[in-house]
């Protein structure tokens, strides 16, 4: 029997170096890529249910608790849905503030991905710490970095992990000017180390794997998108986060327990995340930024999934100098949150966490008790695309031994930076219904 | 991964699946000392809102075709299931306990983790209370762990490091209600991070019946 006839499966059971318990499945036959399935076994998690009949001044602190790398993404989304429930807009020198403890995520989280989970893939190292060996200074840079995100999570939301101080309406309690700039010889550092990261990540070597994405992300007509910001893409979507049932929509399927989230109109899956920020956000940067990544071979628009290492470490740079900009702009708050006052409302936002936008939605009645909600996190958002992904550069490698084929679809899996544990929780699907 | 057996494990995470409840046994099997470390592992975490709940309910809420879940009605902690030599709690831990912890089973000693209130820490910190601001708080009846910090950032404790040692959960709930804390709300707060821990458990549990 001619080889090329042989049926071949490739099963990883544990992927290393994403965040939960994932699995993935290829299935090759007569030379040709049959089957490819991400599969998501972290177990099942409830969130959206325990939500209902809770207070809306506790869903900070309980949605924060659906990841432990990006918990300030969910606390944002969570109080500026509710916020936009109850018609208020945090402004000033509270919404800076936001802006910055959200800074100190992305720097703690792409740090976390570029250094400890990304860069072996690129070196050929089984794990950070075999990479340690021959790149301490590396290693020790990454682990700076991530630890100044955290340094920022902790001092404005009171602890790095499940932050305490963020509420709606505000914080509990807003830093003192001098608090913060405490923070500043650190944080100057810290951009240092973000433009050496960003020249060493830009010198690695890359598949030539470009690709048509349909990118979505915020955008915002001033700010690189935090919290704020229309829902855009490349095909000319523009929506407030409020619409977004109405173009997204998400499709449970049987072999993993993170739902699939599609666009409405044609069933085409998306991308979100740096890339699709990025792309659509490039003039949102400060020209410096901008200048740097035409210098680390970056186009306006990124294609290449391999190179989203280059645009976190970007955006590593441009949290540093965002954090910088506001605590130099900073004045210590009269008052570190707004009153509210409940009534019945449906609430919409969508925030970009570290790896893509993140939508909820919160029901309410009059006692302020939540009635219904969802949450969208990014990597359920990502999944579907990242199937699609392997399903086109696998065939490229399928005459390579089955070890190299699984190092490099998982590189092609970690191009996303999953968060396995967010991905797990979703909510009722109407498609069904029929 | 390197082959068992094991000189100390470190499990995080509750049962929540069959499967836990195989793997765990087999994790028991090849380690010397067991350390369960978070709020999941010691008190079910989070999850553990299901076991207040039919979890039918809860998957029919999130999961558009819940026949192709599978999960067990519970989430409960490690020790409830095999022997653990030491719980470390928290949501999430204190990463110095954590250190403690390993030091201690490193050089077979007790790990020093004091079994105390967060009241004691904000004696330590020189924080003014703030139930005397008028602030519901559960740093009484709270293991330490945390340092303090809510009462630091002028809000009260909500309990991420589940009871502490000996509890006086009535005196406190007593005190609370007395002070105008409706019922639901006295329930909800000890209904998050640690609601299995037996001492929540029970305080929930006998106020949700009076509601």
């Amino acid at each position: 029997m001619n080889s090329e006839n042989k049926t071949r499966t490739i099963k990883v059971d544990y992927l290393a170096r994403v965040e939960g318990e994932g699995a993935l499945y290829l299935k090759i036959q007569g030379g040709k890529l049959e089957e490819v399935q991400l599969k998501i076994f972290e177990p099942p998690r409830f969130f959206e249910g325990f939500l209902r009949g809770r207070h809306f001044s506790e869903a900070p602190d309980i949605t924060a608790r659906i990841c432990g790398i990006c918990p300030i993404a969910y606390q944002m989304s969570a109080v500026h849905a509710i916020e936009n429930a109850f018609n208020i807009t945090i402004g000033g020198t509270l919404r800076d503030l936001r802006r910055l403890v959200y800074c100190g995520e992305w720097i703690s989280s792409h740090a976390l991905h570029i250094f400890m989970l990304h860069a072996p893939d690129f070196l050929g190292y089984e794990s950070a710490i075999h990479m340690a060996k021959d790149f301490p200074q590396k290693v020790e840079q990454g682990l700076q970095l991530k630890k100044m995100g955290g340094v920022l999570m902790s001092l404005v939301g009171g602890r790095e992990i499940h932050p305490i101080n963020i509420r709606v309406g505000g914080f509990y309690r807003a830093p003192s000017k001098q608090e913060l700039q405490t923070l500043v010889p650190a944080l100057k550092q810290a951009r240092e180390d973000a433009l050496e990261t960003v020249r060493w990540v830009a010198s690695f070597d890359f598949p030539d794997f470009e690709q048509q994405y349909t990118f979505i992300s915020l955008r915002h007509e001033n700010e690189y998108p935090l919290n704020e910001g229309q829902i855009v893409s490349n095909q000319g979507l523009s929506i407030p986060a409020s619409r977004f049932d109405d173009y997204f929509e998400e499709i449970h399927v049987a072999h993993t327990n993170a739902l699939h989230c599609v666009l409405k109109a044609d069933h085409h899956p998306y991308h979100v995340g740096p890339m699709a920020r990025y792309a659509l956000n490039f003039d949102r940067l400060p020209e410096s930024i901008q200048w740097e990544a035409k210098q680390a071979g970056l186009d306006r628009i990124c294609r290449n999934p391999f190179k989203s290492i280059i645009v976190r470490a970007i955006e590593i740079l441009y949290a540093c100098e965002e954090a910088l900009r506001i605590i130099n702009t900073y004045t210590t708050p009269a008052a570190s949150f707004v009153e509210i006052e409940p009534k019945p409302a449906i609430g919409y936002a969508v925030t970009e966490a570290p790896r893509g936008i993140l939508y909820h939605r919160y029901q309410i009645d009059g006692e302020g008790d939540i009635v219904d909600c969802d949450i969208i996190p990014p990597t359920s958002q990502n999944q579907k695309m990242i199937e699609e992904d392997l399903k086109q550069f696998v065939p490229r490698y399928l005459k390579l031994s089955d070890e190299r084929l699984q190092w490099y679809a998982e590189q092609a899996i970690r191009n996303y930076d999953p968060c396995i544990s967010c991905a797990t929780h979703f909510l009722k699907l109407n498609i069904d219904r029929s | 991964m390197l082959p068992g057996p094991y000189d100390l494990s470190l499990v995080e995470g509750s049962i929540t699946t069959p499967q836990d409840l195989t793997r765990i046994q087999q994790i028991r099997a090849q380690s010397n000392y067991l350390v369960t470390i978070g709020a999941c592992a010691t008190a079910g975490g989070i999850q553990a809102l299901r076991n207040f709940k039919d979890v039918k309910e809860f998957i029919n809420i999130v999961y558009a075709h819940p026949d192709y879940i599978d999960t067990l009605a519970t989430s409960t902690a490690i020790a409830e299931h095999v022997n653990v030599d030491f719980e470390l709690r928290g949501c999430p831990i204190n990463k110095q306990q954590l250190l403690e912890v390993i030091n201690a089973f490193l050089h077979r000693r007790k790990p020093n983790i004091p079994s105390y209130s967060v009241c004691i820490e904000c004696k330590q910190r020189g924080n003014p209370c703030v139930m005397v601001m008028g602030k519901p708080c559960l740093g009484p009846v709270t293991h330490a762990g945390c340092g303090a910090i809510c009462p630091s950032y002028q809000r009260g404790c909500y309990g991420c490091f589940g009871p502490m040692e000996t509890p006086n959960m009535s005196a406190l709930g007593d005190w609370l209600l007395q002070k105008g804390m409706p019922q639901k709300d006295w329930v909800r707060s000890l209904r998050t991070f640690n609601a299995n821990a037996p001492a929540f458990k029970e305080e929930s549990d006998k106020h949700e019946l009076r509601e």
